[in-house]
């Protein structure tokens, strides 16, 4: 019987936090199926990141510690997990669903011609078979999924999707093993000029208190006067989803999600977003949620503590004016 | 410079979405579609490098009769031609089984680059263009959001990555990027281009014009199932404020004022 593997990612050193997300969702994933877990860590100069992930209740832990891990580029990255997985021939090997991930994992699901069910917020198990739990179309649907066959099986988890709290410590540290790969033969073909930041932000939204951050349901750019009122009357900061930034109608910094700021206002008014899961990483902290869009079933509105269904062009204008008297201005 | 850009098909951003009667599908009769989002920045980003250093775009798409409307927007758009996998056998398959057929298709064009959307807005696999560059036994980038046009042999691109970082990097052609959305604003297909657009190749290609076994691609070729599409259950409900207008931002501002204490 083959273990289960729960990936590291890592950056500079040290394990990323979401890669205890997938040592919980590993642990679950053992216990249902009767499986061992082990942790796989990878990258060069990451034997402290070993060390810490040895603390969780994990069977062991694979130390993958090779110089031409660092930089991370996928050539290297697809070889030394291929030739791992070669040796010791796991069952399933999981992973955070990254944007790391994202780019090297696919390569390796082809090199082996393994299944590989990304972007996974949930499972379990049906006679002894796994169901992974996925939310297809911008998380609008659920959908089960099954492995067909039974080669190899990858897995990656959305983040947030299992806590990283909840991944339990062993009695004690579990054993540190080191993993043999051999990369000399490895070409690594992609180079890396540079790593850095876009230039600060000239906003800082992660200090506002009150956010009105408005989608593409706006429609246009010229629209967005709506949207600067009601900020003005509430007090607050305009935000925006990535469309909005995309078509360069609000620029970059006032982009919230994965790829934009991360905040948590005392109030955040979602006004026609959806609210797809790269949006809701970057808010759903926030302390009061209200959300207006025209669709019942958005997404947006299981995050949300307060919704209003209907068209943001009738909505919004009412609630300047409510909001204004209000406040007496 | 020859680029094979793939586009997807996919439902309309704010379509209502229906679950057919197989309980594994959306029931696509009547419902509205678009060329996937990322995939159109894909396509702005191939006929920028063709312009810029001369050369040719050829659309690659794999999906029934109906995606023939995304294929002709593409070449409105100003693809050069198309090429489009349509065929039985294609039909209900995962990542692994689109981009073996996609991979195929794209050897027998031996373009210098091949770009394909980050992620489908309906799948949500993000996983394709990475599939096929290994497929294709080439180099890959994910979620590119600068090109520039390459020299020597090799191309200079920007990566996004996490938490506002960016990366340049380099690789040798032929080489699979895959595109994020907002890296070109996207153009609009002219009328001149609509009317050109029907003159253009459209070449409809099945498994054994690929050289491969219709036993290895879509349904058959599988490495995962769907099982179930359903319409998920809300965990945390908001409370919805009903009424007119002026009854429900009337609420809204008195629940922000004496429940959430925000106002
Ligand atoms: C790797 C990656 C990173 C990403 N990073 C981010 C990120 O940082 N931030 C981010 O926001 N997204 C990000 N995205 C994109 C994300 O997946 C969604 O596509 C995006 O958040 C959708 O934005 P939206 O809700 O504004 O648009 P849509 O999903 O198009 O939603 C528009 C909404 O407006 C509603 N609406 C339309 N008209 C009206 C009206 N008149 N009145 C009321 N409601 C109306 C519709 O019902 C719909 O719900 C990322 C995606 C990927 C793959
Ligand atoms: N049927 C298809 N035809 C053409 N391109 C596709 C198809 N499916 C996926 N792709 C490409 O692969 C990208 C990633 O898709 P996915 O892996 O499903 O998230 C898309 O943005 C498209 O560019």
């Amino acid at each position: 019987m083959g273990a289960i593997w729960a990936v590291t990612q890592t950056e500079k050193g040290e394990a990323k936090g979401i890669s205890f997300e997938t040592i919980a969702a590993g642990q679950k994933l053992a216990a249902a199926l009767g499986k061992p877990l082990e942790a796989v860590v990878l990258g060069a100069g990451v034997r402290g990141a070993a060390e810490k992930v040895a603390v969780r209740k994990v069977e062991r832990v694979r130390l993958i510690d090779v110089p031409k891990l660092d930089p991370y580029t996928p050539d290297p990255y697809t070889a030394a997990l291929q030739q791992a997985i070669e040796a010791e021939k796991p069952d399933f090997v999981l992973f955070p669903h990254t944007y790391q991930v994202r780019d090297w994992v696919p390569r390796l699901a082809a090199a082996l011609d393994a299944g590989f069910v990304s972007d996974v917020v949930d499972f379990r198990a049906e006679g002894g078979e796994p169901v992974f739990v996925r939310q297809p179309y911008q998380g609008k649907l659920n959908a089960d999924y099954v492995f067909a066959g039974t080669g190899l099986r990858l897995v990656s988890f959305q983040a947030g999707a299992f806590l990283a709290d909840d991944a339990a410590k062993g009695d004690s540290a579990a054993e540190i093993v080191e993993q043999a790969v051999d990369l000399s033969g490895v070409e690594v073909r992609t180079q890396v000029l540079d790593t850095f930041q876009e230039v600060e932000n000239k906003v800082d939204l992660s200090r506002a208190d009150v956010i009105v951050a408005v989608g593409r349901g706006i429609g246009k750019q010229e629209n967005l006067g709506l949207i600067e009122e009601l900020a003005a009357a509430l007090g607050g900061q305009l935000a925006a989803s990535r469309p909005v930034c995309d078509n360069e109608w609000l620029p970059m910094d006032r982009q919230i999600g994965s790829s934009g700021q991360t905040v948590a206002p005392r109030l955040y008014l979602a006004v026609g977003i959806s609210g797809a899961i790269q949006h809701l990483v970057g808010m759903k902290n926030s302390g009061t949620i209200v959300a207006i869009n025209k669709d019942a079933n958005a997404p947006i509105f299981s995050v949300a503590d307060y919704g209003i269904v209907g068209d943001l062009f009738e909505v919004v204008p009412a609630l300047t004016a409510k909001v204004r008297e209000a406040r007496g201005a | 410079m020859k680029i094979v850009v793939c586009i997807k098909q996919v439902p309309e951003r704010d379509a209502r979405l229906r679950i057919a009667l197989d309980g594994k599908s959306v029931d696509t009769t009547g419902v509205a579609t678009e060329i996937n989002e990322s995939d159109q920045y894909a396509l702005e980003a191939g006929l920028r490098l063709a312009e810029g250093a001369g050369g040719e775009v050829v659309a690659l798409l794999l999906g029934p009769d109906q995606a023939e409307e995304a294929i002709r927007r593409a070449l409105a758009m100003g693809a050069a031609r198309a090429i489009h996998l349509n065929d039985a056998a294609f039909q209900d398959g995962d990542a692994s089984a689109t981009a073996k057929a996609l991979a195929a298709a794209a050897r027998q064009e031996a373009p210098d680059l091949v770009l394909t959307g980050l992620q489908s807005d309906d799948a949500g696999w993000s996983q394709t263009g990475v599939l096929l560059a290994e497929r294709l036994g080439w180099p890959s980038a994910t979620l590119i959001m600068e090109i520039e046009q390459p020299a020597d042999g090799r191309i200079k691109v920007k990566r996004e990555l996490e938490s506002g970082w960016f990366q340049w990097i380099t690789l040798p052609l032929p080489a699979v990027l895959t595109i994020q959305s907002g890296i070109y604003p996207v153009r609009y297909a002219t009328l001149k281009g609509i009317m050109g657009a029907k003159k253009k190749e459209m070449k409809k290609l099945g498994p054994l014009d690929l050289g491969l076994d219709p036993g290895e691609v879509g349904a058959a070729g599988r490495r995962v199932e769907l099982h179930r599409l359903y319409v998920p259950v809300k965990t945390a409900q908001a409370e919805i404020l009903g009424g007119d207008v002026a009854t429900a931002t009337a609420a809204l501002v008195d629940r922000l004022q004496k429940e959430a204490k925000v106002l």
